[in-house]
């Protein structure tokens, strides 16, 4: 018998192929899109009822969320207490979801129980009354939960990275509490009939959905809601980059800082998204990650940094973030420059660039898990208006891109002294 | 149901497979017996820190991570109180990667002095970020040493101080490694595209050459049962005061276990549990309120915790989750209700079948407690609890000379004082 060789990895493979289910459409008489992933292999369903945010107004920054949040707080039949009632009994969840850009209800559900819950779901997003009573509690607990984050030195640095990168804008908001008090419930009433209407509505079905759940879904949502006639606006007011570049918030006794840099940027339906996607890995997009490297494991300075780029439909950012030992802010700071720069001056080595992409890839294959991760790459795409083909742009970026090409772009996006800085805590 | 096939080598390690052919992903999950609780009060938080050094290069192997993502694979690990658990997902057709990595790092590490230097600072940085920095962060450190006077929970898995961590010393990590890493301490799980035959060979090939290793036995100071109330204010610079009220209760292999799992369930589950309508909704004296139990495998803790509103006073907040408690006691539940709090752990089982690591993470736990099958039979266990049952688990934990209460007062800022005087 051989000896083991336990010195040299053993020989591996490629990812080769990727296969991404995609759903059955339905456009229901109302306007509503229905895309559905059916799968046997468990006995349930997740429902995403999806509705794109109205246009935001900085005089009422917080009306999306409100009301989204607030949907499961009564309609004119049923009492919050009563709908939290029947949810809880028959084990599902309804939650309400608020993202950047549009507002959800989801639903987790055992499929036996579906049509127990699916009439409250119907209410909840066709009736809903914000009772005056829930709202008071809504808006007191609200300012109360604040006042906890606002301690935060992670969640100051991304509030404080936000409101100047995007201005007075829905992706720039940062609640005070002040802005809490100014809620109205006709106003809320108002937003919900213009935003929760069909035409404006997209459901996402995954788990068991047969062709008995489907016909449920299509007729208790296609029967018995209409649109109003006044469209929905969800336009949005562009986001408006502060002068500023610098932010400072001094916390005398902070532990540690909580440190934010980064810039506006290009979004998923940019051509060059998948390849930045490969530089952002590099840089800090995974645990062997050059920050990570460096500021982690070779110096210490933190239990975590990482860089990522958000897209959003009107807009993105680059950013990197991380909370540090609050005596070496100045020192991590002065790193991330330096492995920035090493970006823009100096070629990947091919050792490493064959790792990233192999990594990238074994990571989508495995964010594939079961049929609701199937439904979460479709939401993805859908809301940035791309189509299937930007999954095989993608595998085909990860796998060709050359050196050359990824210091080319570090040179055309990345310019440090223009990015923004926040740290909140010592610096 | 999740089926396995099970195995043991003759060095002592237990090997389960779990075979899943509608991924193209496997995992591997190690679970070590070893946590928190085995650590000496002189050195605490080492189990954790020696989890951080298991990344650090083992004997042959110099760069653990690096050899795993270019072969597309994913880890991490986590210590709690009871145990350590390390897993990889990768792709299924590279499984053999992830063998020789972790049987290399379960032969030996590198053990090298630069390692041992970084992670004592990176876990210096975690120990700032989750407990110091961070307001009511500190909570666990206070609250255990009141709970527990003698077993080992009485400190957090990050330990009791820093200085703990700063005097680690590479001694220390040998010791700790030769008495707590090795085949028999260790339970392996593999699921996923992969299939049995597969991975007796794998297994054999990679862990069969690794020494047994001297067996661990386990001989804790258990916690003397608590009789007398205990009580601790704490003035912070937190912006809300916090009313924290824990209670010992059995451990997580006692049948009580899933009796008073449901009995948090009905305080504090879901929109439509007791103390959100009650105190949060109705009475509309907490912005939050929450009750949960720690799960662990010795004596575990009940915990009730809630932020009043700024115009109830800390004694009222108690009062009132104590009327809850009371209640209880007194009352039994109704038969909707209790099947409520079970519906709801029926579908939380169904949708944590559909994470393949999970499955994986929870046989080797079952394993751990005695019978990697017994996770197909948890719903059963809920399903069989009855009110009368409910009413007596809330007599026995919810006993002021049963509780330890902790509360936080927010520290007025220096202009509000000035006013007051």
């Amino acid at each position: 018998m051989s000896v083991l060789n336990r010195k040299d990895a053993p020989r591996f493979n490629g990812v080769e192929n990727i296969n991404l289910i995609q759903p059955e459409h339905k456009k229901l008489a109302n306007g509503c899109n229905v895309f559905s992933f059916n799968s046997d292999a468990q006995d349930l369903v997740r429902i995403e009822w999806i509705f794109n945010n109205l246009r935001f107004d900085p005089s009422e920054p917080l009306l999306n969320v409100a009301v989204n949040t607030m949907l499961v707080e009564g309609t004119s039949r049923l009492t919050t207490a009563q709908i939290a009632e029947k949810v809880d009994f028959y084990g599902a969840f309804l939650q309400a979801d608020y993202h950047h850009d549009y507002s959800q209800i989801t639903l987790y559900c055992l499929s036996k129980h579906l049509n127990q819950i699916l009439p409250i779901v119907k209410e909840v997003i066709t009736d809903s009354v914000f009772p005056e009573k829930e709202l008071e509690t809504y808006v007191r607990n609200q300012q109360q939960k604040l006042q906890v984050s606002l301690q935060k030195n992670d969640i100051l640095a991304r509030r404080a990275f936000n409101k100047t990168i995007f201005g007075p804008t829905i992706y720039g908001l940062s609640a005070t509490p002040e802005n809490y008090k100014s809620l109205k419930r006709e106003d809320m009433l108002r937003h919900f009939r213009q935003m929760y209407q069909p035409a404006n509505c997209t459901i996402i079905i995954a788990g068991k959905a047969n062709k008995e759940l489907l016909e449920l879904v299509t007729d208790t949502f296609e029967h018995s809601w209409e649109n109003t006639g006044q469209a929905a606006d969800i336009s949005q007011p562009e986001p408006e980059p502060s002068a500023e570049r610098f932010i400072y918030i001094e916390k005398p006794e902070a532990l540690q800082s909580a440190i934010r840099i980064g810039t506006p940027f290009v979004n998923r339906i940019h051509p060059d998204f998948p390849k930045l996607q490969v530089l952002n890995t590099v840089l800090g997009g995974y645990f062997g990650s050059r920050l990570m490297a460096n500021i982690r494991e070779d110096k210490g300075y933190t239990y975590g940094i990482g860089s990522g780029m958000s897209s959003l439909k009107h807009a993105g950012t680059f950013f990197i973030a991380s909370e540090v030992g609050a005596d070496v802010s100045r020192q991590t700071i002065a790193e991330v420059e330096k492995e920035i720069n090493l970006l823009k001056d100096q070629l990947i080595p091919e050792e490493e660039l064959s790792l990233v992409r192999n990594y990238m890839l074994g990571s989508l294959l495995g964010s594939l898990e079961n049929i609701l991760s199937h439904a979460d790459k479709f939401k993805t795409l859908y809301f940035a208006g791309l189509g299937y083909e930007y999954y095989e742009r993608y595998t085909d970026t990860v796998k060709n891109i050359t050196p050359v090409e990824l210091k080319e772009l570090a040179n055309q996006y990345f310019n440090f002294d223009q990015f923004y800085k926040v740290i909140a805590g010592k610096y | 149901m999740v089926k396995f096939n099970r195995f043991t080598l003759s060095n002592g390690l237990r090997v389960i497979v779990h075979e899943d052919s509608t991924t193209p992903m496997a995992v591997l999950n190690i679970l070590y017996d070893v946590g928190a609780r085995d650590e000496d009060p002189e050195q605490t938080g080492f189990a954790h820190l020696f989890e951080h050094l298991m990344f650090g290069g083992s004997v042959n192997i110099p760069n653990y991570d690096g050899p795993l993502q270019m072969v597309g694979g994913e880890n991490n690990a986590f210590t709690s109180n009871d145990i350590t658990n390390y897993y990889i997902t990768l792709p299924s057709a590279n499984l053999e990667t992830a063998f020789w990595l972790e049987s290399d790092r379960m032969l030996s590490l590198a053990f090298s002095e630069k390692s041992l230097e970084v992670q004592r600072n990176v876990v210096i940085e975690e120990f700032k970020q989750r407990y110091l920095n961070q307001p009511y962060g500190d909570v666990w450190l206070k609250l255990r040493p009141m709970v527990y006077k003698k077993h080992p929970y009485r400190w957090a898995t990050i330990g009791k101080t820093i200085k703990h961590i700063e005097d680690a010393r590479i001694e220390d990590v040998k010791a700790f490694f030769k008495k707590h890493y090795n085949p028999q301490n260790a339970i392996m799980v593999v699921g996923g595209d992969v299939k049995t035959e597969d991975v007796k060979i794998l297994a054999e090939k990679w862990f069969g050459p690794i020494p047994a290793g001297e067996k661990y036995n386990r001989n804790l100071p258990q916690e003397p049962a608590q009789q007398e109330e205990r009580r601790e204010t704490v003035t912070a610079k937190v912006p809300l005061n916090d009313v924290y009220i824990a209670f010992q209760m059995e451990s997580r292999a006692d049948t009580g276990y899933y009796v008073v799992e449901l009995l948090s369930d009905i305080l504090s589950r879901g929109h439509s549990s007791r103390l959100f309508r009650s105190l949060v909704k109705e009475k509309q004296l907490f912005s939050e309120v929450h009750a949960y139990i720690t799960g662990s495998l010795d004596k575990g803790m009940f915990v009730l915790e809630g932020k009043p509103l700024e115009h109830v006073s800390t004694d009222e907040a108690e009062a009132a989750i104590w009327h809850e408690l009371e209640k209880l006691k007194t009352e039994e539940v109704s038969a909707d209700e209790l099947t409520k709090v079970q519906n709801k752990t029926e579908s939380t089982m169904v949708f944590s079948e559909m994470s393949l690591l999970d499955r994986a993470m929870n046989l080797a736990y079952y394993e751990l407690m005695g019978d990697a099958e017994q996770f197909n039979h948890e719903s059963e266990k809920y399903l069989a609890v009855t009110p009368a049952q409910i009413k007596e688990q809330a007599n026995k934990i919810f006993r002021k000379d049963n509780s330890s209460t902790l509360i936080y007062l927010a520290e007025m800022p220096e202009e509000v004082v000035d006013i007051i005087s």
